[in-house]
Order: C-alpha cells, then sequence, then structure tokens
C-alpha cells in the first residue's frame, strides 16, 4: 500500500512538465505573434494590391477604411489596365528582352568559362582578373559611355539597346567556371579519344551536368532583367518596346494614374509572372536569387 | 623528336586555340561593355562634353572641383548615406531575428520562408506604385488606420522630414527576405550538438544559447550580410524614380538619381561622368571590403 503509489514531487532546481509546458507555448506564442506581425508588414501591400484591383473607384476615394469590395469591379479594372495602357505589350518586351539576353549570356558564357576552367591558352589569367574586377562594377557606370555610343550609332529605342550592355555576365562566366572545375578531366579526356571536337565536349557533355548552376543562373538573370528600370528608362523612350518597370512607370504617370483599381489591376499583371513562377519553382528560384549573395 | 611527341605538340596548340577561341567572344565584350567605357568615363570626365554637340574641349578638373562644390551633389550623398544608415541596421537586426525564429520552426519554416521572400521575386516598381497609394494621405489605408486610431494624418512622402525614412522603410521591407535566406543558410552551418552540448552545460535559456552560439557563429554571414545590404541600399534608385523624383525639396535625392538627372535628362555627360566615378569609388570600397570578408569566411 505505502510503496503502490509513486509520489509525484517536483525535485528541486527543475520545473514540472506542466510549468515547462505553459513556458513553451507562451514561448510559441510570442514567436508566432512577432513572425505574423512581420508577415502582415511583408503581405500588407500584395493584399492592398489584389483587394484594390477588384473595387471600383467609389469605394477607392472613399475615406472608409474597408477591406473587401461591396461591389466587383474587377473585370472593368483589369480590362481598363489591359486597354488603356498596352500590359500585355509590356509583360511581352519583358519577355523577349530577358529571353535576350539570356541566350546570349549563355552562348557567351559558357565556353568562356570551360576554357577558363579546362583549357590552357594564353591570357588566361588576364582574362580571369578583368573578369574578378568586372563583377564589382555595376550597370550603372558603364551606361552613360555605352548611352553615348548607342545615341551615335542610332541605336535607341531598339530592343538590342535594351539588351546590349548585359550580354557579358561577368558572374554567368564566374559561376560555371567554378562548377566546370569540379567536372572530371578523365571524362574530357575519353571524349577527346573518341574523336569529340571541344565544341561538341563543351555542349553536349559539360554543359548539360551544370544543369543545376544553368537553372539557377537563369533564374538570376530573368528575375533581374524583368525588374530592371535604370536602364530601360535610359535608353526606351517609345512606350511601346517598354519592359514591365518602365511600362508600370509609364502607366502611373498617365492621367490614368489617380485610376487606382485599373493601376494595381496592371501591378498585378506585370508581378504575376515571377511570384508564381517563384511559388512553384521555390526552392530553384530562392538559390538563383540568393546567388547575388555570392556575387 | 619522337613519333609521339609531334601529335602531342600539335594538341597542345590546337587547345591553346581553342581555348582563345571560345574565350574572344567574352573578351572582346569585356572590352566593349566595361573596359573601354571605363576609359572614356575617365576621358570624360576632364572635358566639358554634352551629348548632342559636336565639340568638346579639355578642361582639366573643372568638373570636379563644381561636383564637390555643388550642393545639390552633395546633398545627394548625403542623403544617400543616410538612407544606407536606415537600411542597413532595421533589414540586418529584423532579418536576423526572423531567421533565428524561423530556424527553429518545423511544420510553418516554409510558410514563412515563402511569405518573406515574396518582395524580393516582385517588381519594385510596381510594388513601390502599391505603396505610394497605401501612404496615400487621404485614400490611403495606413492613413485611414491611423486616423481611426486617433493620429492625425502622415505627410509620408510630402514632409522632408519624413521622406527619406519612409522609402528606407520600403528598402528594408523589400531586403528582409533575402537577408533571411543568407542567415537561414549560414544557422544551417552551425553543427546541432553545439546546442545539445550547451543545453547539458546548462545553458538553457535561448537568449543565452544565441549569444554564446549562434552570435560568434553567425559572425562571418553577418559580417557579408551587412557588406551586400550598404551596396544594394546605396544603389537606391527604383523607388526615388516612382515615388518622390527626388522630393520634397531635395529630400530624397540621392546619388544615383542625380547621376541619372545629369547625364541622361539634362545630357550633361561630362558632368555626370564625374558623379559616376564618385558612386564608382564608393562601391569599389564597398566591394574591397566585401572580398576581404568573403575570404575571411572560405578560411573560417
Amino acid at each position: 500500500m505505502q510503496a503502490a503509489l509513486p509520489t509525484r514531487t517536483v525535485p528541486e532546481g527543475q520545473v514540472s512538465p506542466a510549468a515547462a509546458m505553459i513556458r513553451r507555448m507562451t514561448g510559441l506564442f510570442f514567436v508566432h505573434a512577432f513572425l505574423l506581425a512581420g508577415a502582415v508588414f511583408i503581405l500588407l501591400p500584395f493584399v492592398w494590391m489584389l483587394v484594390t484591383s477588384i473595387k471600383p473607384p467609389d469605394e477607392v476615394f472613399s475615406a472608409e477604411l474597408s477591406f473587401w469590395p461591396d461591389r466587383f469591379y474587377g473585370l472593368e479594372n483589369y480590362s481598363f489596365a489591359l486597354a488603356a495602357a498596352p500590359v500585355l505589350r509590356f509583360a511581352l518586351n519583358g519577355v523577349i528582352v530577358c529571353t535576350g539576353i539570356l541566350v546570349v549570356q549563355l552562348l557567351i558564357a559558357i565556353p568562356c568559362a570551360y576554357a577558363l576552367a579546362k583549357l590552357q591558352f594564353p591570357g588566361r589569367h588576364l582574362l580571369f582578373i578583368l573578369v574578378l574586377l568586372a563583377l564589382c562594377i555595376p550597370i550603372q557606370v558603364p551606361a552613360l559611355p555605352i548611352y553615348v555610343a548607342l545615341a551615335w550609332l542610332g541605336l535607341l529605342n531598339t530592343y538590342f539597346s535594351m539588351m546590349v550592355p548585359f550580354f557579358l555576365s561577368v558572374f554567368g562566366i564566374f559561376l560555371f567556371r567554378q562548377f566546370f572545375r569540379s567536372f572530371p578531366d578523365d571524362i574530357i579526356h575519353a571524349a577527346r579519344l573518341d574523336g569529340m571536337s571541344e565544341f561538341e565536349i563543351v555542349w553536349r557533355i559539360v554543359t548539360p551536368s551544370a544543369w543545376p548552376a544553368i537553372a539557377a543562373f537563369s533564374v538570376f538573370s530573368i528575375v533581374a532583367h524583368w525588374n530592371d528600370l535604370y536602364w530601360p528608362l535610359i535608353v526606351i523612350s517609345d512606350i511601346n518596346l517598354a519592359p514591365p518597370p518602365l511600362g508600370m512607370m509609364y502607366f502611373a504617370d498617365a492621367e490614368t494614374g489617380s485610376n487606382y483599381g485599373a493601376l494595381t489591376a496592371a501591378a498585378t499583371v506585370l508581378t504575376a509572372p515571377l511570384v508564381v513562377t517563384f511559388l512553384f519553382a521555390r526552392r530553384r528560384f530562392i538559390e538563383g536569387i540568393t546567388m547575388t549573395g555570392v556575387k | 623528336m619522337s613519333t609521339a611527341a609531334m601529335p602531342f605538340r600539335r594538341q597542345l596548340l590546337w587547345q591553346k586555340l581553342t581555348g582563345a577561341g571560345f574565350a574572344l567572344p567574352a573578351f572582346l565584350l569585356l572590352l566593349a561593355l566595361h573596359v573601354v567605357p571605363l576609359l572614356v568615363l575617365a576621358a570624360l570626365s576632364f572635358t566639358d562634353y554634352e551629348l548632342g554637340v559636336v565639340t568638346f574641349e579639355w578642361v582639366g578638373l573643372d568638373n570636379y572641383v563644381q561636383a564637390f562644390s555643388d550642393e545639390t551633389f552633395r546633398r545627394s550623398l548625403v542623403n544617400t548615406l543616410y538612407y544606407v544608415a536606415i537600411v542597413l541596421p532595421g533589414s540586418v537586426i529584423l532579418s536576423l531575428l526572423v531567421a533565428v525564429l524561423v530556424h527553429q520552426r518545423k511544420r510553418t519554416r516554409s510558410f514563412y520562408e515563402i511569405i518573406y521572400f515574396l518582395p524580393v521575386t516582385s517588381t519594385l516598381i510596381a510594388m513601390a506604385t502599391v505603396w505610394q497609394f497605401l501612404l496615400h494621405p487621404s485614400l490611403g489605408v495606413i492613413n485611414a488606420a491611423l486616423r481611426k486610431l486617433g493620429f492625425g494624418e502622415v505627410p509620408f512622402l510630402s514632409d522632408p522630414d519624413l521622406a527619406l525614412p519612409t522609402l528606407a522603410m520600403i528598402g528594408i521591407w523589400q531586403l528582409i527576405g533575402f537577408n533571411m535566406i543568407l542567415f537561414l543558410a549560414g544557422l544551417s552551418s552551425i553543427p546541432r550538438d553545439l546546442y545539445e552540448a550547451s543545453a547539458i552545460d546548462g545553458v538553457g535559456n535561448g537568449v543565452d544559447r544565441f549569444l554564446t552560439i549562434t552570435w560568434p557563429l553567425l559572425g562571418p554571414t553577418t559580417l557579408f550580410v551587412i557588406v551586400t545590404t550598404s551596396i544594394t541600399a546605396f544603389k537606391v534608385f527604383d523607388t526615388v524614380a516612382v515615388m518622390t523624383k527626388g522630393g520634397p525639396q531635395g529630400a530624397t535625392e540621392v546619388i544615383l538619381y542625380a547621376i541619372y538627372l545629369e547625364g541622361f535628362y539634362y545630357f550633361r555627360t561630362a558632368y555626370a561622368s564625374v558623379l559616376t566615378l564618385v558612386f564608382l569609388t564608393f562601391v569599389v570600397i564597398f566591394s574591397v571590403i566585401q572580398t576581404f570578408v568573403l575570404d575571411r569566411r572560405t578560411h573560417y
């Protein structure tokens, strides 16, 4: 009888399980409260953008604070945004410019990176030092002379002028070189013995193996140029050539600017492609964008 | 000469030629897009060249003298550094805090990761337009909330004292997610047994654990985040171009916006090239620090 019931006394200096539980729960509560408060701050413009894009003007302009629209006006706003400003045209321009830049970047950076990683040639060290130096020069520095040259050549207001400063990605060269260096030499030697040319080795053997680096680089490149304002703002004045950020700026500046319903509808359409891709390919996306951190 | 040496030599020569051939397009573009423009930029800074004018003259250091005595340019430099001084601590501290808390989550980790990373993926110009609407004195939701809470209307973007801090707040909004990911990468490289060992040693408290283990081991990551954030913040342009255009009363004139106006709006090319060189000097200083930090990180 005496020994049957184990006593549930709490040893000195330790907390009872119940107290520990309560402490843990309050801790969790504060952690989530903090993180959620931050999340609200982060999400505020996104949510408000979506909600406003389906609100009629009188509700947008009313000083009353209301979240959900009384009257659904999404169709009108989105069709206005698509008709009054060539929003789809901006998106198409963005696709053209990003694709053009990425393709040329890959075509030029990959062979160069392979040569730097695996081949002996005169000037190799000089080239690599130049690449490292160029890594820390932002586009705003050569912008002025390149702009003057393009103006002289009469090439302003072309897709070419929007793409040309970015044809060379020193970052791409640097990244691919790192990746190619770890590619086994034996395979390359074997391919040479089989009579493959270096050209074939680059594109048919080494490049496919670098797929993760290429995917991450593509994300990095596309995000950077889809969102770039500075350079298009300089070389493009023809609104039909404007990529998304410039188009958005034009749309906000024009008299349509006070039509917040249509404005947020346009913002939604132009932000959506990247955000949706992000939601579907999250890992690859984060990898690609944070590579700028490695840069 | 042995028979085997010949093909080998030929092979080596061939390799040299292919290597050079592969690197040539990149080399030429490097010259055309970086080296030559830099030289031209330096040369332009000693002239009075303006785009559209056929002739120019060498004017020595006139542009430099003018730039350093120019009130507007000095103000844009001060404003930019002020902006960096707000964004840097704000985004680094907040993102570190968020990263440490998110790192401990298991089921909700990706939920928070997605949300905090969202601004990084979105087009800043579009979101700046939305922010402008949110901050609108009479129509914006933020002022509507402030009115409801009994505070008056706050003219975020039209008050010279508030405009730059407001832009900095948006800068922080955009950077938290990016820095959080860098910190998370740093956190996941800290061995778990260190925390277990510290628990055995009696370091039970979360704050103590942070101070004794996380913070020291995260040092290199933190330095790295500080440098990249400084460079990003120093290059602030988009929000200024969309939301304030340098106003009110020059309160948000920043260095890149000054370069943009001089070089591509007033077409004072020579003068703008001096401003660009000053901008480059700052970026190079940051980059040198970054290389130094990166070195330390790899040796850690």
